[in-house]
């Protein structure tokens, strides 16, 4: 599992490095949304992988910490989430803002000279 | 302490954000005076809040007045917002500026398009939060809070070159926040908690083991922060972004750089203090030597700006790049002198931003910002130029010629003003005369006297240009716009003249910034020790 989860990762971040790297707005924004999941299950993988273990304590007593999952970085992942989809859509609506005004989707603004 | 002593730590956060909150729920366009008297109002307040409360973090022992608990919760676990002398500091000069920029807009800003003045306070209370916060992932937060805010005041007034930078803008803080996020994980990954103190307390502690981890972890968040505090190399986008923001925003921005250069102020001592065991001192030579490349790329980029803006932007660059070698120099006087410095160049760069429209409003439509400007009046301003010019100042000239050269004097590092008290504080302390000098302090020395220089040169070329050699009637100015510029560099006048208290002030905050064990004590302790006798 473990490999599974860092090759997962792995391939996420790079695939958003390189498309952030890319000249198109839209590369960019999707770039962006990769290594947003890769951060994410980043965080998730902080926690220590766990399966079969649920996040919460026991209702009554302290119960034994062992037999849950971390529930920390799971509330971390859940913010992280709803922070960048909220700057994702921002981001989204600057572009096509970009696009309107520059009337090419280059993140120079202009077509480079061939 | 009482109820709303109490309570007062928190004021700084919920009030903008009810302000803000009230402003949206009327709508932009059609109550904006009722807006503008609500911004100014609200800033106003939050002056008094601040000073307030820099007070009592000054006279509380141990530095800490208040450790706020949110929700209640004991301390590890909980968020807390903690007020000692450096965020106590840190929230005045953000009301400070922010009250200077929300007066600026009434001129004539806050009509060129909608939200400015909710915005603004979203970015306010986003600054006091990641000032007030004690807790690594809440610091999160508030950083998204205030870029979004800022995103929403870099796009304001619209127009292709702001769209542009802003854009480019926004892709590198959200590639620093991801990085930011990752840094965090991994650092409670290996410690296993978020708040500051806490974590202080557990690196002493950490296993040989897991110290390349932790580093690593830091490090990574340590690229977040220097992207936002324009570390070269990392500061590529900072003059195009700067040079091309509306006045007020630029003024506030003046802060924005300064938020990067906290959090590493307060964490990397905090962390990596004296007191951290192995990894002490981790990456101090790395923040040296990036501050100062940072001077010399500022200092080269001054000399070489065409307009008056990029001169500014670049200045930000400088006094950013400053504190970081100061910080990197690690020796408690040097702090203290940066942190005069950090106050005084940011008032100082804060007024160049507000003066620079004025100065330019006169001037043919040469320059980008400009062309931009009258983009963005083009439509609105003509009919009503004729009442909304103002009244011309007798002598506006020379107003404006005194307030340049008092920027100017300011930003060099000139006597008599605040910024040579500054730099003579630092390097003062960097030499001192019974110990060996190190190489270290010698090279800090020469590039902040050389990168002195390049400011003088090149705000000296700009004001001849502007000011004696173009043949142009005076350019009208409202006392509204002069005012926010007049009180800004008053206040670099009053920290000159009380320099001996203001320096004491620093002097203590710095004495606290390297003794980080009385904050974790502070933090840790604190609400055990306050608690009421009933529990939570």
């Amino acid at each position: 599992m473990e490999i599974v989860l860092a090759l997962g990762i792995g391939v996420l971040a790079g695939s958003g490095v390189w498309l952030i790297l890319r000249p198109r707005t839209f590369q960019v924004i999707i770039g962006l949304s990769l290594l947003a999941y890769a951060v994410n299950l980043f965080i998730l993988a902080m926690g220590r992988l766990r399966t079969d273990a649920a996040p919460i304590l026991l209702a009554k007593g302290a119960g034994i910490p062992a037999q849950f999952a971390d529930p920390l970085p799971q509330a971390l992942v859940l913010t992280a989430i709803v922070i960048s989809f909220a700057t994702t859509a921002l981001f989204l609506v600057v572009i096509i803002a970009a696009r309107g005004l520059t009337g090419t989707d280059h993140v120079d603004g202009r077509e480079p000279e061939a | 302490m009482n109820w709303a002593g109490n309570h007062l730590i928190v004021a700084p956060v919920v009030l903008p954000l009810l302000a803000a909150a009230v402003m949206l729920a009327l709508g932009g366009e059609r109550h904006r005076s009722i807006n503008a008297v609500l911004n100014v109002v609200t800033a106003l307040a939050l002056i008094a809040i601040s000073a307030t409360l820099l007070c009592k973090a000054d006279a509380a022992p141990g530095g800490i007045w208040n450790v706020y608990r949110l929700g209640d919760w004991p301390v590890p676990f909980a968020i807390v917002l903690v007020l000692d002398r450096l965020s106590a500091l840190m929230l005045l000069l953000t009301s400070l500026l922010g009250t200077a920029a929300a007066v600026f807009s009434l001129a004539r800003w806050h009509r060129a398009g909608v939200h400015f003045h909710p915005l603004l306070q979203f970015l306010l209370m986003g600054l006091n939060g990641a000032f007030l916060t004690g807790d690594l992932f809440n610091l999160f937060v508030f950083f998204e809070v205030l870029l979004a805010a800022s995103y929403g005041l870099v796009l304001y007034g619209s127009g292709s070159v702001r769209v542009m930078t802003g854009m480019q803008y926004i892709a590198i803080n959200l590639v620093a926040s991801l990085l930011f996020l990752v840094g965090v994980s991994l650092i409670y990954g290996v410690t296993g908690t978020l708040n500051m103190a806490d974590l202080a307390a557990r690196i002493a502690a950490l296993p040989a083991g897991d110290r390349a981890l932790l580093e690593a972890g830091a490090g990574i968040l340590a690229v977040a922060f220097l992207v936002k505090a324009g570390m070269w190399p990392l500061c590529f986008w900072l003059p195009g972004t700067y040079a091309a923001v509306p006045a007020p925003v630029g003024a506030i921005f003046a802060i924005l750089t300064k938020v990067g250069v906290y959090v590493l102020l307060r964490l990397w001592l905090l962390l990596f203090g004296a007191g951290a065991g192995a990894p002490a001192h981790f990456g101090g030579e790395l923040l040296f030597a990036g501050g100062m490349a940072t001077i010399v790329f500022g200092a080269i980029g001054t000399l070489a700006s065409q307009d008056m803006s990029r001169l500014a932007a670049c200045s930000v660059l400088v006094s950013s790049g400053t504190v970081l070698a100061a910080l990197g120099l690690a020796q408690t006087g040097v702090t203290g002198g940066a942190l005069f410095y950090l106050i005084s160049s940011t008032l100082g760069l804060g007024a160049f931003f507000l003066l620079i429209e004025l100065i330019e409003r006169g001037r043919e439509p040469g320059a980008d910002v400009l062309a931009v400007t009258r983009e963005v009046y083009g439509e609105e301003d003509e009919p009503e130029s004729e009442d909304e010019a103002g009244i011309a100042i007798p002598a506006t000239i020379a107003l404006l010629g005194l307030a340049f050269i008092g920027c100017a004097v300011v930003i060099a590092g000139l006597p008599p003003l605040s910024g040579f008290v500054a730099k003579f504080a630092m390097l003062s302390a960097a030499l001192q005369p019974n110990t060996a000098v190190p190489v270290h302090s010698w090279v800090f020395l020469v590039i902040l006297i050389l990168s002195g220089l390049a400011a003088l040169i090149a705000m000296t070329r700009a004001g001849i240009r502007v000011f004696w050699v173009s043949e142009r009637e005076a350019p009208r100015v409202r006392l509204i716009e002069m005012a926010p510029v007049a009180v800004l560099l008053l206040l670099c006048v009053l920290q000159t003249v009380q320099a001996g208290p203001v320096m004491r002030f620093m002097q203590a905050t710095a004495q606290s910034l390297h003794t980080p064990h009385d904050y974790m004590r502070g933090v840790l302790e604190f609400s055990s020790m306050r608690r009421p006798a009933g529990g939570t």
